[in-house]
């Protein structure tokens, strides 16, 4: 945001340059019955940066989202052919477990749902998933994860009380540490702020800026301004294709597609 | 402001004041029928039984002779039943629920099977007892003991149980699955960590009012064999064995007066049992509603 200085500005350029990808999706089609939801798809995502998913309702976005960690797998007549790499490995084959890839690919969802237990218990649901039982290791994991999702100063005091005690917005960023607690290497958020008051918004949008230098992120987002404030890639989609992406700034400013251009403009969507 | 209101029609306001107060009589008049019957029906018990409500009625077998009969072995065999009973269709109701509402392909074996136990939980219960008699007496070889009486009662209850607790396990909220899969949990430890505890509260409430409409069934133990007349106490599995309901419709029929007032005392204890029933269910429900 600062532009006072010269040279943290071409350090950020450099950067951009040195994103790896990290997930990697060829020629991939996704068919719910009949329903051909998703059409040819092939995208590129960059290690530690934010990428957003536009386009209007119903264009497949949340389709594509839910396919980086299976969740797709638990609708009946899914069928996906096609390659999604996440880090080298084909996360549709048979040698990863659905179990890992999602605790390697957390995800927080539109309407915050916690669990009907303490914000302790919220945070440490994952990590006991995968087996910790030590109580000062997962102390430690909960303090650490509510530390990362901004929470830990508000309810360091409270951590037995319910999480349904908590505010919306306080509510989502606990289901972002609960998505934490795992280690995870990407975080897929849909619509993670669509519930939410703008100051809660605000919080969480401020919140991805910092957890990009852990964390791959990408997200869903029906608000183009939100996508612009806050991603460095933008993925347009329309009708189940990806028209266009590319870095956020020269999307919103200087779109290759006219359909692009159009939906940015306000034209439609 | 007096134009505002001129043109008022009020004949016709009036007319549908009188309306609405017919039809307000008729709901409440709905109402005391049910309140009139049961009040009549507790008190005239109360009058016949009170009497007979003494120490004796929990420490003396029944007798023939009224003045020295008492209801032990019936408290007692209700007792063992319901203890029996409750583990066994809590773990056959609940897995049952589990499975359908969780594991089963959603196809038309899965919907077969739903249909025939929303039509189970109908069947009159004297049906209970004949298929009672036949597999677990007969073809068992269990003989009229307190086991094939709680396996008997356990069918009876199975169907109304398992409905219970599969619109318990349905009432969970989708997002609260899709939370604990995203973290990578398998199905079982959704299951039991997430829909579950959501979930345990309405399941132990159906379960409970299902047991306490077993307590209160005779004809299904009637037919498998239970007896009308034991001076003991069941010591095993096997023993012969009776229930509340039971003495109660032995004592009712005979012709003596003093066994009627005894029928009464009789049936305001099963009565209480019910109503400490109900009320665990619902202070169960309470409990675990606060926890959330």
């Amino acid at each position: 945001m600062s532009t006072t200085t010269e040279a943290p500005q071409v350090k950020e350029t450099t950067k951009t340059v040195d994103f790896k990808t990290i997930i990697d999706i060829k020629d991939m089609d996704l068919y719910y019955g009949t329903y051909h939801a998703l059409k040819k798809v092939n995208l590129t995502i960059p290690e530690k940066a934010v990428t957003a998913f536009i386009g209007p309702s119903g264009c497949g976005k949340s389709t594509l989202l839910r396919t980086l960690n299976r969740m797709n797998d638990m609708i009946p007549n899914t069928r996906i052919e096609g390659l999604v790499d996440i880090a080298g490995t084909d996360i549709y084959s048979n040698e990863v477990d659905v179990e890992t890839l999602r605790k390697k690919v957390g995800m927080v969802f539109q309407q915050a749902n916690p669990f009907p237990k303490s914000i302790y218990d919220n945070v440490a649901y994952g990590p006991r998933l995968h087996g910790i039982k030590n109580k000062a290791q997962l102390d430690e994991i909960v303090e650490q994860s509510l530390k990362q999702a901004a929470l830990w100063n508000e309810v360091k005091d409270f951590l037995k009380r319910s999480a349904f005690s908590l505010s919306g917005g306080q509510q989502q960023r606990l289901c972002i540490a609960r998505a934490l607690a795992v280690n995870p290497e990407i975080l897929l958020m849909d619509e993670a702020t669509s519930a939410l008051d703008p100051i809660s918004t605000l919080k969480i949008e401020e919140l991805t800026q910092e957890l990009k230098n852990k964390y791959t992120i990408v997200m869903v987002t029906h608000n183009m301004h939100q996508a612009a404030r806050i991603s460095d890639q933008t993925v347009f989609f329309l009708n189940g294709e990806v028209v266009e992406f590319d870095q956020t700034d020269k999307l919103f400013s200087n779109p290759s597609d006219k359909r692009t251009e159009d939906y940015i403009t306000g034209r439609f969507g | 402001m007096n134009n505002l209101f001129q043109d008022a029609n009020r004949q016709q306001i009036s007319g549908r004041r009188r309306n609405d107060l017919i039809w307000r009589i008729l709901f409440l008049g709905a109402t005391l029928f049910g309140i009139v019957a049961l009040s009549a029906l507790i008190i005239t018990i109360v009058t016949d039984g009170i009497a007979r409500l003494n120490p004796d009625l929990f420490t003396n077998y029944p007798s023939r002779r009224a003045s020295a009969s008492g209801m032990k072995s019936a408290i007692v065999g209700s007792l063992y039943m319901l203890c029996l009973m409750a583990p066994i269709s809590f773990v056959l109701g609940v897995g049952a629920a589990i499975y359908l509402e969780e594991y089963a392909p959603k196809n038309r074996f899965t919907r077969l099977i739903q249909l025939n136990i929303s039509t189970l939980a109908g069947v009159p219960s004297i049906v209970y007892g004949i298929l009672g008699l036949a597999i677990f007496v007969r073809t068992f070889g269990l003989e009229r003991s307190l086991l094939s009486g709680a396996l008997t009662m356990t069918l009876l209850v199975l169907p109304i149980i398992i409905v219970a607790s599969q619109e318990a396990i349905r009432a969970v909220p989708r997002a609260r699955r899709d939370a604990s899969f995203a973290l990578g949990a398998t199905k079982w430890q959704t299951v039991s960590r997430s829909v579950l505890p959501s979930a345990i509260s309405a399941i132990m409430t159906g379960v409970i009012l299902a047991l306490s409409r077993a307590i209160g069934e005779t004809a299904p133990l009637i037919i498998i064999g239970a007896a009308t007349y034991v001076a003991f106490l069941p010591e095993s599995l096997f023993d012969t064995f009776t229930v509340m309901p039971i003495q109660i419709y032995n004592w009712i029929a005979r012709p003596q007066e003093a066994f009627q007032d005894l029928a009464a005392s009789g049936i305001i204890v099963l009565m209480i049992m019910l109503v400490i029933m109900n009320v665990a269910a619902i202070m169960l429900r309470n409990k675990y509603q606060k926890n959330i």
